[in-house]
């Protein structure tokens, strides 16, 4: 973060998309103490210290309404060059590829090199629905404090990140997938940590706190 | 590795919390938000919440300052989704994608169907493509017939349809259920245990998951259903409103036999 943006006191902007789980993702900012709005005016976006796109859904469907909601060009202005911390949940974060493959192919926001396919499995039942731990292979800034390693998944795909430095931790459901990646401001969950108890909102509060 | 579920179903008749056998005697345990709120202290898993009223009307019968009057099932689950950071199911008497979306904004993730599947089953398929099959759960209520587990309709009067539970809940996933949450009418309430050859059955012929509710009464039920299924999720409702601690001391005994649950904890939030 800037040395501007930490000065000011926290604003979190949810960008809205019509995704599903706002309210949660609201709430639970709410509950952390951080004034925060659910907007994608400008005025707001310009306002806020940290950017967050939640997501439940499909990959193609998302993009077509972000692509319709967002003022995207704004948004990149403020991610690339203003560096505002931005984390994208669950589809928010498979949305930072730079293709998707749900349905069919589709152009994701390119924010961090990769592709968003499908979970190989055999007999595991598909979607991934749970608990399930992430194995930490770089420790950052919102990975701090937290209680344990379990956080709780809903989702059928995954963000194939093709730079291995952008992978911040993994976890296993058949094979390994990224979990928690990052570039620069930007960080991509595949879990829901607004659904996660304490140890989402302790990396929910990192982020506010520490990114 | 996936993590096995434990579920806590909450049961919510005119804004009380009350408990079902057989799924005809119901008996009211208490104020419905602050049940949730000890659940969210007990660091659960995910948590059920079913409106099984009959009719519209939803009073805690409180007006004093502590207690806020609710009046529907929707300001109740406002009320929940701001103090519970967790997976959230909400059912009972969903008729249309305009109650689905409405719960799914209030903060619920997954919304669970019963009797609109039956008397229209295109409405499973029709919310399942709106909101994705992962916000879709299906519940399938069963009474054995002689030897055939049959799926039951509830409303408007308890009446046994012309389905066997292993062809309609095959059909369910075919319309795009995300999960299938199961109940037995034989074994609701009774405490001695679950049917293990029902959920056995059920979670053979289905490729998503099963959450299997009916008939815990102690530690060893759900045990013996982990030992002799291939479930990794199990739900009961009574079992958890009737011993203090209930879900931490299930959790723990469940841990401590090394069955891969996440571990107890007590919720010791602090920034």
């Amino acid at each position: 973060m800037t040395k501007y943006l930490k000065s000011k006191k926290p604003f979190v902007c949810i960008l809205n998309y019509g995704s599903g789980n706002i309210t949660s993702v609201y709430n639970a900012i709410k509950f952390l103490g951080y004034s925060t709005k659910v907007s994608n005016n400008m005025s707001d976006i310009s306002k806020s210290t940290h950017l967050i796109l939640p997501g439940v859904g499909a990959f193609d469907s998302s993009m077509q309404k972000i692509k319709y909601k967002l003022p995207l060009q704004y948004l990149k202005k403020e991610i690339f060059k203003n560096k505002k911390p931005f984390l994208g949940i669950c589809v928010g974060m498979q949305v930072l590829a730079t293709f998707g493959y749900e349905f069919k192919k589709t152009k994701g926001l390119n924010y961090i090199d990769g592709e968003t396919i499908k979970i190989k499995t055999k007999k595991l039942k598909l979607p991934h629905i749970g608990w399930n731990k992430i194995k930490i292979l770089k420790k950052i800034d919102i990975l701090e404090n937290l209680n344990n390693k379990d956080f709780y998944f809903v989702h059928s795909y995954y963000f194939k990140a093709k730079n291995k430095n952008n992978i911040i931790a993994t976890t296993n459901y058949n094979h390994s997938f990224p979990s928690i990646i990052n570039k620069n401001n930007i960080y991509g969950v595949q879990f829901h940590p607004e659904k996660s108890l304490t140890n989402g909102l302790k990396l929910l509060n990192n982020f506010i706190k520490n990114c | 590795m996936k993590k096995i579920r434990i579920i806590p179903v909450l049961l919510l008749k005119n804004g009380w919390l009350v408990q079902s056998r057989n799924f005809n005697t119901f008996e009211n345990i208490g104020n419905p938000t602050y049940a949730v709120q000890r659940f969210s202290e007990w660091m659960c898993d995910e948590i059920v919440y079913l409106d099984i009223s009959t009719d519209n009307t939803y009073d805690l019968r409180r007006n004093d300052i502590n207690y806020n009057n609710r009046k529907s099932f929707l300001e109740i689950i406002k009320d929940v989704s701001k103090v519970s950071f967790m997976p959230l199911t909400v059912g009972g008497k969903i008729n249309s994608l305009k109650k689905i979306e409405k719960y799914l904004k209030l903060g619920a993730d997954k919304i669970s169907i019963n009797t609109m599947a039956i008397t229209d089953r295109k409405f499973v398929n029709k919310a399942a493509k709106e909101f994705g099959s992962q916000s879709i759960v299906v519940s399938v209520d069963v009474k054995k017939y002689k030897s055939k587990y049959m799926v039951m309709k509830n409303k408007p009067n308890q009446s046994c349809t012309e389905f066997e539970v292993k062809e309609w809940v095959k059909i369910m996933q075919e319309e795009g259920a995300g999960e299938i949450l199961l109940n037995s009418y034989d074994k609701d309430g009774l405490k001695k245990g679950y049917d293990i050859n029902l959920i056995d059955l059920v979670n053979k012929s289905i490729n998503i998951p099963l959450i299997p509710i009916g008939g815990a009464g102690k530690l060893d039920h759900f045990s013996a259903l982990l030992n002799k299924t291939k479930v990794d999720t199990i739900a009961a409702a009574n079992f958890f409103h009737h011993y203090d601690q209930s879900y931490y001391l299930l959790k723990k005994h469940l841990f401590e036999k090394k069955y891969n649950v996440r571990k107890h904890e007590f919720n010791t939030w602090s920034k």
